[in-house]
């Protein structure tokens, strides 16, 4: 091999563009606060929210193949675990991380019997999981049933304070989950998490530790999720089980993944842009809003099942946060058909299509 | 048994595989030497690929016990057997499919020869091109044909760094041509110093390889030994034209 032998690109142009306007966008998100009103700071705050949950349900998912459809269990504990440590007397804001920690941590003995589980059963089984969780929730007396409870010790800081610092904690929670994941899955573990999606026998044949890279996933989606959930208590302030453990949580999640593009890195994060647009515009609707939702994902599913991104991306091969490997042949061996032609010696009479 | 366990790079001794009440494997005994190069021929149903599944460690033996260089790996799943150099092809394609040529063989590289990055792409590239793959290396392999699949499940398996690498009828349906490539490409392994247990329906490709041959039928190894001489085994007859009681 020498210099006509092929290189391995993982970028393309586009997505050095693509890394410089993330850096920008981050800088002027970091300063927006400044120029937008309480409301929309507030917004924007669920915003980020949104954008993790997608992330992490298309982490899942999009590139494990676990479907989950109980992922408010996460959400839920990360809210739950935030209140109670903050009732115990930890500062409120440190609370919300401890508790993400906390719910990675629980979701590793969840993950040792779920993970044995497969496709519809343990999409289900983890619906089944956040429901009991639920309940047990529900007979802490802290928590007084349904009726709830607040995060009572973030009335310390004043309104405004409360608002910026939850909104930049939030900011950065985005990033650096969005970073982490982004660095995971574009390593070689991520290679191996699409491998066990597609065929886990092969991927156990090829060398792929098939039950602890899942897990790994697991875990690290449980605690991106608690996070959201952790801040969401925040802004929201009120703590009512109902609402956290509620499963409309992994149906956002999977409404943004779906019509995002789900298994493409940048679908995740559109899919959570369109889904606050269209909860800003038409979530006063009520009854109608819903059914918009239920019928935007319906439209999807049947004509864009790749979604918008993953459409895109066939379509045009648009990759700006790509996570995948190109190879580059030397223009000798390149067929610019696509068709296959060999390099190897042997043979003209090959008839292949 | 022509190799000694002692010798042996793979050894199973005993193997019997039960699906409920379904026996498929019933007292295997087989040893092969590191360099070996060994076809499995057999009618439908023999229990060829199970055996196969066995010793790859896809599913375990319901008795007798395995040996790969030397250790007992019985209990060892799939993915060590792999790391360790005892790496399977899959008789029905398993490409993993939303992923290109290039990042299927990736995965085995890094992870089955663990295999650092640049070190994994080169076997990666390396594998594709032994076997033919190079041009389509981007494509996603949900959208190769049943040729490039198998293709594919070779160059994967390869790029594991096999010190012993099981084929299940990776030959089936090939031209001429292609058979000829194929078996180039097999060669080429056996330069290497790969050991070669090559499961195959067309004899006259596999012979052109193996230089031992075990006939199977039934689940039992009715046959064992020097391939014409297996060949011209009346049991082996009778095993592939029916006939005589068994």
């Amino acid at each position: 091999m020498s210099a006509a032998s092929p290189v391995i690109e993982r970028g393309t142009a586009a997505s050095r563009i693509a890394g410089i306007g993330v850096v920008a966008i981050v800088l002027l998100l970091a300063l927006a606060p400044q120029f937008l009103s309480a409301g929309a700071v507030d917004r924007m705050t669920a915003l980020f929210v949104y954008v993790i949950l997608a992330a992490m349900w298309n982490a899942l998912a999009g590139f494990g193949g676990l479907v989950s459809v109980g992922q408010q269990v996460f959400f839920g504990l990360g809210a739950y675990f935030a209140i109670r440590l903050a009732n115990a007397g930890l500062d409120p804001f440190v609370a919300l991380f401890v508790s993400a920690v906390i719910v990675g941590a629980v979701s590793w003995p969840i993950s040792l019997f779920m993970l044995r589980l497969k496709n519809g059963e343990f999409a289900i089984g983890m619906w089944v999981i956040a429901a009991l969780t639920h309940l047990l929730v529900n007979l802490d007396r802290l928590i007084q049933g349904e009726t709830g409870t607040s995060l009572i010790s973030l009335n310390v800081y004043d309104a405004s304070t409360r608002r910026l610092t939850i909104y930049w904690l939030a900011l950065a929670s985005m990033i650096a989950l969005l970073a982490i994941l982004f660095g995971l899955l574009r390593g070689s573990t991520g290679a191996a998490i699409r491998a066990i999606r597609d065929n886990e026998d092969a991927a156990a044949s090829v060398g792929v530790r098939v039950i602890g890279t899942k897990r790994l996933l697991f875990v690290l989606a449980a605690f991106g999720i608690g996070v959201a959930g952790a801040l969401w208590l925040a802004t929201a302030i009120t703590f009512q089980p109902k609402t956290y453990f509620n499963v409309q949580w992994t149906a956002y999640m999977i409404f943004m993944v779906l019509v995002g593009g789900i298994g493409t890195f940048e679908g995740a994060i559109l899919g959570a842009l369109l889904f606050f647009l269209i909860e800003t515009w038409f979530g006063g609707t009520g009854v109608w809003y819903l059914i918009g939702l239920g019928a935007t994902a319906l439209v999807f599913s049947l004509l864009l099942p790749r979604g918008l991104w993953g459409t895109l991306e066939e379509r045009f091969g648009w990759r700006l946060l790509s996570v995948g490997y190109r190879v580059r042949l030397p223009t000798s061996v390149a067929d610019p058909t696509g068709e296959t032609i060999s390099p190897a010696p042997a043979t003209a009479h090959r008839e292949k299509a | 048994m022509n190799a000694t366990p002692n010798g042996a790079i793979l050894s199973a001794a005993g193997i019997h595989k039960r699906f409920g009440a379904l026996v498929v494997l019933e007292d295997i005994d087989f040893a092969m030497g590191a360099e070996e190069a060994v076809g499995i021929v057999g009618p439908n149903g023999a229990g060829k690929t199970t055996l196969l599944s066995v010793l790859s460690g896809a599913y375990p033996p319901s008795a007798g016990t395995i040996a790969f260089k030397g250790d007992d790996v019985t209990a060892l799943p799939a993915t060590q057997r792999c790391r360790l150099g005892l790496v399977r092809t899959h008789q029905v394609p398993k490409p993993f499919g939303g992923m290109t040529a290039f990042e299927n063989v990736f995965v085995a590289a890094s992870h089955g020869a663990g295999l650092g990055r640049d070190e994994a792409y080169e076997e990666a590239l390396g594998s594709l091109k032994l076997c033919g793959m190079l041009s389509v290396a981007n494509r996603r392999a949900e959208t190769l044909g049943l040729l490039d699949r198998k293709r594919l499940e070779l160059a994967r398996a390869l790029a594991a760094k096999p010190t012993l690498l099981l084929l299940d009828e990776i030959g089936g349906g090939l031209t001429d041509g292609e058979a000829g490539e194929l078996v180039e490409t097999i060669r080429e392994l056996r330069r290497r110093g790969i050991g070669i247990v090559w499961i195959e329906h067309i004899v006259h490709v596999l012979l052109q390889v193996a230089e031992r041959l075990i006939c199977m039928d039934a689940g039992k190894i009715i046959a064992d030994g020097e391939p014409q001489a297996v060949m011209a085994d009346p049991q082996v007859i009778s095993a592939y034209l029916g006939g005589g009681p068994k």
